[in-house]
């Protein structure tokens, strides 16, 4: 039996007496597109947060392709193929477009230790940050200073620097978040270009965009998953409707 | 060969004639200073200014290298092996000192590292045995390197010039490496590095290690050139006048720490000589730049060389004639 991408069991997390997750299970398995939902405060982003070790866990397990997390630096877990973007964008503003790729790329190099090689040298690492900003429609911006670029360019950097280190599991904080109209609809057409051998876990909450993306859906309130399902089992659920949807 | 790399080889044509253009010991002595201080300003700009960690201990390394060349000198050791042995145990405590300072960021890392060239500074103050306590202790004579006599003022500073090249080439070299690159991140977006696979705290601590060495490197500019060690080289006024150095000149630069380390280093010794409140006119020198310049000499210069530039472009009239109207 193929061992899921993510397993969450029993993960739980206590900021001072105020619950953030309480035994917070699910499963994603490789290649699936997960959309995590749930109104401001449910725990979302701390969930994430929790996976990829910015925060430690009170109690619970977080497996990669079966292999326990809990416990393991972000770094290493980052070396075993987990990527995630940001809600609040986090660049490095000073740099062009395509130093933040290296950066990225850098991570998964030993060459990130050598203080003697010229960084501007490596050809290969500036190829590799080319294609990975052609990939997200950023191929002529590259040279750009990141401060000069437009909000929905930087959602697409992030984006860029994520799938430039070819991760095995993606977490998606509110990428559309920000965007307009015609900016969500060509991340999302890009989200569909990424191959499925990366699996998607993705926090949204522009339903119309993420329902079509997503195959299984996890509701979150209060820190507790309250319904997990297909799109359609989520959307129909009652419990859906009171606490997010709305009548 | 492009500008730049013009500009450079004229500088250090100038470095290197120096005591020919200038005759008098006392400051061709001077430039020698300058330079020792310019390197410990330069390896301390690896923490501040590309590493993002104010550190307020740093002149420990110039007295651990100092005392310890001194004592082991005493010993019976020859030159070579104290400097090497000298350096070595100032980079491991280096090594030491950033395993605990690192354990906090920000205002915390900047306390610890005070109070950790507290330490350094009360040991050489209280250990009389050893250090001679306040009135210090004197290494009986120069090193002799490859045979070259460096007693003579000339001497000493193309010897001092030559270790400063040297250094300035490694931390150049440094600043322009995946290393560098992965220091610079983790100074802007530590979460971010972490989260693309950098062991941020290793890189923090391998950049304390490789500050601390060269550090190390100028105590020993700085004891050959003095031939004496006192706890007053080491106290917190020194760390606060290499960060100041930094600062003064522009932390985020390379030449920024050495044109502060030019400007303090002349006021101290120059200035001094004709206003008794010399340090009236130092701090004077600071806020005006902070004022006018908060990012420091040289990215103040370029930035006001770059907006003359742009008001001269803004008055050229387009000269150019307008383009033919199609048929």
């Amino acid at each position: 039996m193929t061992a899921p991408a993510l397993e969450i069991a029993r993960l739980n997390k206590r900021f001072g007496g105020l619950p953030a997750t309480k035994d917070v299970s699910l499963m994603v398995m490789p290649g699936e597109r997960r959309l995590i939902i749930g109104p401001n405060g449910a725990g979302k982003t701390t969930l994430f947060n929790l996976v990829t070790g910015d925060l430690t866990a009170d109690s619970g397990s977080v497996k990669l392709f079966g292999q326990e997390l809990i416990g393991m630096r972000t770094p290493d877990r980052v070396h075993r193929g987990l990527a995630r973007t940001y809600q609040i964008l986090t660049l490095f503003p000073r740099e062009n477009l395509i130093h933040n790729v290296v950066l990225s790329l850098l991570g998964l190099d030993k060459l990130r230790w050598n203080p003697w090689a010229v960084l501007t040298g490596h050809r290969h690492l500036y190829e590799q940050a080319r294609s990975a900003l052609a990939q997200v429609g950023l191929a002529d911006s590259a040279e750009r200073v990141v401060a000069e670029t437009s909000y929905g360019e930087r959602r697409r950097l992030e984006l860029a620097m994520a799938l430039a280190q070819k991760p095995k599991v993606l977490l998606l904080d509110e990428t559309l978040a920000g965007l307009s109209q015609g900016e969500r609809q060509n991340v999302r057409e890009l989200l569909d270009t990424i191959p499925r051998d990366v699996t998607i876990v993705m926090i949204e909450h522009d339903m119309d965009t993420a329902l079509g993306f997503a195959e299984r859906i996890t509701l979150l309130h209060y820190g507790e998953v309250i319904v997990e399902g297909t799109r359609a089992e989520v959307v129909a659920d009652p419990r859906t409707r009171e606490v997010y949807l709305g009548d | 060969m492009n500008l730049k790399s013009i500009a450079v080889a004229v500088g250090a044509a100038a470095c290197a004639a120096v005591p020919w253009i200038i005759t008098n010991d006392y400051f061709v002595n001077l430039a020698s200073q300058i330079l020792i201080y310019a390197l410990l300003a330069l390896s301390l700009n690896l923490l501040l200014g590309y590493g993002g960690m104010v550190s307020l201990g740093h002149a420990a390394f110039l007295g651990l290298t100092g005392y310890s060349t001194i004592l082991l000198v005493m010993a019976g050791y020859d030159h070579l092996t104290t400097a090497i042995l000298s350096v070595v145990f100032s980079t491991a405590c280096g090594a030491l000192f950033g395993l605990l300072a690192l354990r906090a960021s920000g205002i915390g890392f900047l306390m610890i590292t005070l109070a950790l060239g507290q330490i350094v500074w009360g040991i050489a103050y209280r250990a009389n045995e050893l250090t001679g306590g306040d009135n210090g202790i004197t290494l009986p004579a120069r090193p002799a390197p490859f045979g070259i006599d460096i007693n003579s003022a000339s001497n000493f500073y193309h010897f001092t010039l030559i270790v400063f090249a040297i250094a300035l080439f490694c931390i150049w070299r440094l600043t322009r490496s995946p290393f560098g690159a992965a220091l610079c991140g983790t100074r802007d977006q530590p979460r971010r590095m972490s989260m693309l696979g950098h062991n941020v705290w290793m890189i923090q601590w391998l950049t304390f290690v490789i500050a601390s060495f060269w550090g190390s490197i100028s105590g020993l500019l700085y004891i050959y050139y003095n031939l004496f060690m006192s706890p007053h080289a080491i106290s917190l006024q020194q760390s606060a006048e290499a960060l100041l150095m930094a600062i003064l000149g522009g932390a985020t630069t390379l030449s920024g720490p050495m044109i502060g380390a030019v400007i303090i280093t002349i006021v101290k010794n120059v200035v001094s000589t004709y206003i008794e409140r010399w340090n009236i006119l130092l701090g004077l020198i600071f806020v005006i730049v902070i004022l006018y310049m908060p990012r420091g000499l040289v990215p103040g210069c370029l930035q006001l060389w770059r907006s003359i530039q742009n008001r001269r472009k803004a008055r050229t009239p387009d000269t150019k004639p307008a383009s033919e109207p199609a048929a």
